[in-house]
This record gives C-alpha cells, structure tokens and sequence, in this order.
C-alpha cells in the first residue's frame, strides 16, 4: 500500500482539493466532449482552451482570479466565432482560426507583462500547464457549480444536440431550434474549457475535452453509454495523474514532483491507443452478443 | 396497422406559390394537390425548384405570393403533421447513433432531457424498423451502412410521428438499381397502408412511374401537374419550358428532350441533366 500511495497522500489537503476538482472538471469535459466530438466541434473547442491563455494571463496582471479570466475569455470567443462562423462548416473553422489567431497574440502581451512586471514568474507555467495542486479551497464550489451548469445544460439539450449532430436541416423540419441549441451548446463548451484550463493548462485541457470522448466513441455506438465511458475514462486518468504526480516527488531528479497535466495527457493519450487497438476479441464478443448483427456492420 | 378512413382526403394543396432565392424567382405561381394514399413525384432537373418546393411546404422559405393548404387548413409549416428526409444527409460513420437510436429521434427528438426507456417508445420503434424492414441492422451504426439501408432508417425516422405528408427530397440518388426499387416499392406501400400522402422528388422519372399516382413536372420554376400521361407529353412540356421539348417513350422508359438553349437555362449543366433525364 505504501509503495503505491505514498505517506500522507490522503492527508495532504491540496491532495484532496486536486482529487474533488479533478474528478469535477474530468466528468464535465468528458461530457461536453462526446458532443464536441459528434457535432466536428473539436477545434472551436480546442481554440476556445487556448484562448483561454489570455483571459488567465489577463486576469493575473488585473490580480483577478484566473478563473474568472478563463471563463470571461471563452464566453467571449465562443460568441466570436458562433458570430462569424455562420452556416458551413469551413465557415466556422475559418472563425475559429481567426479568433484564435488573434486571442493567442493577445496571450502572448499579457504573458510578457505578467512577468516582466509584476514578478510573478510562475504565472506562464501556471496558466499554460494547470495548477492542480495550488488551487484554493475556496474556488472548490465555484468549480462544482460552473461545472454543474455547463452539465445540466448539456443533459436537458441532449435530444436536439444528438438529432442536430444527425442533420440539422431534419431536425429544423421537426421543429428544433438549431441555432439557439448551437449557441447554448458552445456555452456549456466555454464553462467546460475554463474548468479544465484551471486544473491542466489551457494548453493541455483539450486533451481532457477530446481524449476521454475519442475513446468512448471507440468503445459503443450508443450515445448514453458513451457519456458515461467517457466520464469515466476523464476520470480515472485524472485521479491517477494525481496519484503519480504526488509519488513522483520521490522520483529523479528528486524532491521535485513532475506536473500532474502531464501525467494526465499521457493517460489519456495511452487510453486512446489502447482502444485503436481494440483486439479483435472485443468485436467478436460485441457481435456474439448483438447476435443479429451481420459481421460487416459491426464496428471495427 | 390502422388505416385512416377517407382515403382520397386532400393532405396539401398550392396555390399560385412564387418564391425567390438570392434576387432570383425560383418558383413562377405554383400550383398543385396532393391527396392521401397517394405517391406523387415531383420531377424537374437540378435547379428546378424541387427543394425550394419543399421548404416551402416546411415553412422553412418565406413566399412572395400564393398559399398552401395542409389538410384543408391554412398552412404552412404545419410540423406534426409533415415527415421530412432532406436530399443527401451526410452521416459521419462514428456518429453515435444507432439506426434504432436515428428512428426514436424521429419520435421526441425535438424534446429536451433524456429519453426515458419506456415499452411504448421501443414498440413505437421496433414497428417502424418492422415497415421498412430495417430490423437486421437496427443495433448498428447508422453511419456504417449502406446507402439504401440509411435511406429505409431516415424514411422510419420521417414515418414514427404518424405525419399524413411525407416529404422525400431525391430519395434515390446514389441508390444502386436494386436498392432504388426496394425503397420505390417500399414507399408505394406505406402510401397505401397508412393512407399518407407521399411526395417524392427526382429528377429522373423513370424509376417512380410504376408507382406514381400524380406528377408534378417543374422547369423554371414552373408547374404541370396530373398524371404520367396527362402532363408527359410534348405539347404539355413544351409550353412550360417555353419552347420545343421532345418526349420520347421507349418501351415503358421516358425519355425528354428538352435541348440546349442557352437563354432558357441557367447553365450548361441545367440543360445537361434535362437531356439526360429517362437515359439511365
């Protein structure tokens, strides 16, 4: 036991904030990432994480909190891009990689500034790479809350988010409103995004966003079963990163514990890996189950 | 199954209906009816005016003249009533949808929260795979499967809601020949046994003549409607494209010329697809 869980793991309270936190912000990604992933969202969502780079980096120089700047900048540039990217898919992907352009030189002044001159060195590795360790006790129901929002948003427009992913001129004809379901939807993303900025990084956070998503929709072809495995697979690789990154204070080059975004990048990276590789046995177990099923449309 | 009484019940009518798009008149005084148990085609080459037809009937495109009428009521837009497949729905094949999970969509899709699992919904669902004989690959990907097969599942999904029109934009294109007559045979039945009025565009008549009951022939925005032999005929065409159109019949195929004349048409490809249609 003590090999695995080092002394005081379970006593250390940054620990247990990283645990309550980590678990919060892995399930809220993993959730609004199965819809990220289904409606081709994946690089709004990847350029909404990276911008928030300046609103946290903005925040720092202003001795806000950076929460507030990461959710202040991702609201913003999701209303950006739904504004510009109206209609087509590479219309939107152009917004997008406008935005982005323009949010991450805004990122880099606000960088520069925070540590030239207010002498907080640690603000760029801190904003960029996560915090996990250092966060206050007292943001923990903040997260919760912002995190419970951006889930319920996505549990009650679960229907219209599936059937607008399926064809949004279909579900227009059934009388959903495809635009207003859009933006709600790119809100919950903005929430999702600046919780996990907070903990991993706004570099790192797509990971959490897309990777846990990926390996679900790997795994099933049933839309509620894939939220679930996603949030699990979030989960369970952020809770070990955890657990590694408070070990690894005992490994070389020593007394220094390695970053847990880190650790949870190369969880998630290894997860995905792994269902690529789905060995063949999973399949033929699906199909001896499905029984019906004709083996050329069974998934891969 | 239960049949609605008075089958020759009127499900739609135009009246006069003109439309533009971009600073361009696509519809020029539209007019034509549609009663139930019926398959009606709606038959024009690309750019004709087909789909703008039917986002009128949706009220999904604002008209600058005319009326439509949904059984018997001012319409349009009258949604639970109507069943929609649009022309060509992309299906990105790690959707997570399974061909069971597209057709409850049909059912609540529009509805907030989650689908609670009831006995009435999955027997509401495995009766639509029952009709289009989807019932083999219910548990599947619905982006996985073949062309005909995601077609069958988008008309269950169009069919769940009981609508009395069902709306069918190009629901053969890029079918294989046998796939085309299953989903022909396929809707010729519904349209019988559930007593539904069922509009169909394409712009290739031949493959919906055995069953069509009515045809509505549009080029240039502009209508003729009745049956096969009514409207198909030289004379007919001629004065609704305006000028020299050749119908030829070829065994039991139909073939219409209708030329190259470049002042007619908006491009080459227009005139291209016009001359083509009934050569397959």
């Amino acid at each position: 036991m003590g090999l695995i869980f080092s002394p005081g793991f379970f006593h250390s309270s940054p620990v247990l904030v990283a645990i309550v936190v980590g678990a919060v912000v892995a399930v809220v990604s993993a959730v609004v990432g199965v819809f990220t992933v289904t409606r081709g969202l994946s690089f709004a969502g990847h350029s909404l994480a990276d911008l928030g780079a300046a609103g946290g980096s903005g925040a720092f120089l202003l001795g806000v909190n950076q929460l507030w700047g990461f959710v202040a900048i991702a609201a913003a540039a999701a209303g950006a891009i739904e504004l510009i990217g109206i209609g087509s898919t590479r219309g939107r992907d152009l917004a997008t990689g406008i935005v982005l352009g323009a949010g991450l030189g805004v990122a880099a002044l606000f960088l520069y500034l925070d540590t030239t001159f207010s002498n907080t060195t640690g603000a760029s590795i801190t904003i960029l790479f996560g915090s996990i360790f250092t966060l206050q006790s007292s943001l923990v129901p903040v997260m919760v809350l912002l995190g419970a929002l951006s889930v319920a948003i996505v549990l009650t427009l679960y229907r219209p988010l599936l059937f607008s992913a399926l064809s949004p001129d279909m579900a227009t004809a059934r009388g959903v409103p495809v635009r207003a379901v859009g933006v709600a939807y790119l809100a919950a993303l903005a929430l999702a995004v600046s919780l996990s900025a907070m903990t991993v990084g706004a570099v790192l956070s797509t990971a959490l966003l897309i990777g846990p998503a990926a390996c679900a929709l790997r795994l099933t072809r049933r839309p509620g079963v894939a939220l679930l495995l996603a949030a699990a697979v979030g989960m369970l690789s952020v809770w070990l990163s955890v657990l590694l990154a408070y070990d690894s204070y005992y490994w070389p080059p020593g007394h220094r514990g390695w970053p847990v975004s880190f650790f949870v990048v190369l969880l998630i990276f290894l997860s995905y890996l792994l269902t690529q590789l789905r060995p063949r046995g999973w399949a033929a177990w699906q199909l001896a189950r499905g029984g019906s099923n004709p083996p050329r449309l069974t998934d891969r | 199954m239960t049949v609605s009484s008075g089958g020759d019940e009127e499900i739609l009518r135009l009246e006069g209906v003109s439309a533009w798009l971009g600073g361009r008149q696509v519809l020029d005084q539209v007019s034509f009816a549609l009663q139930g148990g019926e398959v009606t085609g709606l038959i024009g080459s690309n750019g004709a005016g087909k789909t703008t037809i039917f986002r009128v009937i949706l009220g999904l495109q604002p008209t600058t003249s005319g009326r439509v009428w949904l059984e018997g009521r001012p319409g349009p837009g009258r949604r639970p009533i109507i069943g929609y497949v649009p022309q060509n729905v992309p299906i990105d094949p790690d959707l997570p949808l399974r061909a069971r999970d597209v057709i409850g969509l049909g059912l609540d899709g529009h509805r907030l929260g989650f689908p609670l699992p009831s006995a009435l919904r999955r027997r509401a669902v495995d009766e639509m795979l029952r009709a289009v004989d989807a019932e083999r690959f219910a548990e599947a990907r619905v982006g996985r499967l073949s062309g005909g097969e995601q077609r069958r599942v988008l008309i269950a999904h169009a069919l769940i809601s009981r609508p009395r029109l069902l709306l069918l934009d190009e629901p053969l294109i890029n079918l294989d020949i046998r796939s085309e007559h299953e989903v022909v045979e396929l809707l010729a039945r519904i349209a019988r046994e559930q007593q539904i009025g069922i509009l169909i565009s394409a712009h290739d008549m031949n493959p919906l003549i055995p069953v069509m009951d009515r045809i509505v022939y549009i080029a240039a925005g502009r209508a003729a409607s009745g049956t096969t032999d009514e409207v198909v005929r030289t004379e007919v065409l001629s004065k609704l494209y305006g000028r020299q159109v050749d119908v030829i019949r070829v065994r039991d195929r139909v073939l219409v010329i209708a030329g190259s004349d470049e002042e007619l048409t908006d491009d080459h490809e227009h005139a291209h697809a016009v001359a083509d249609s009934g050569l397959v």
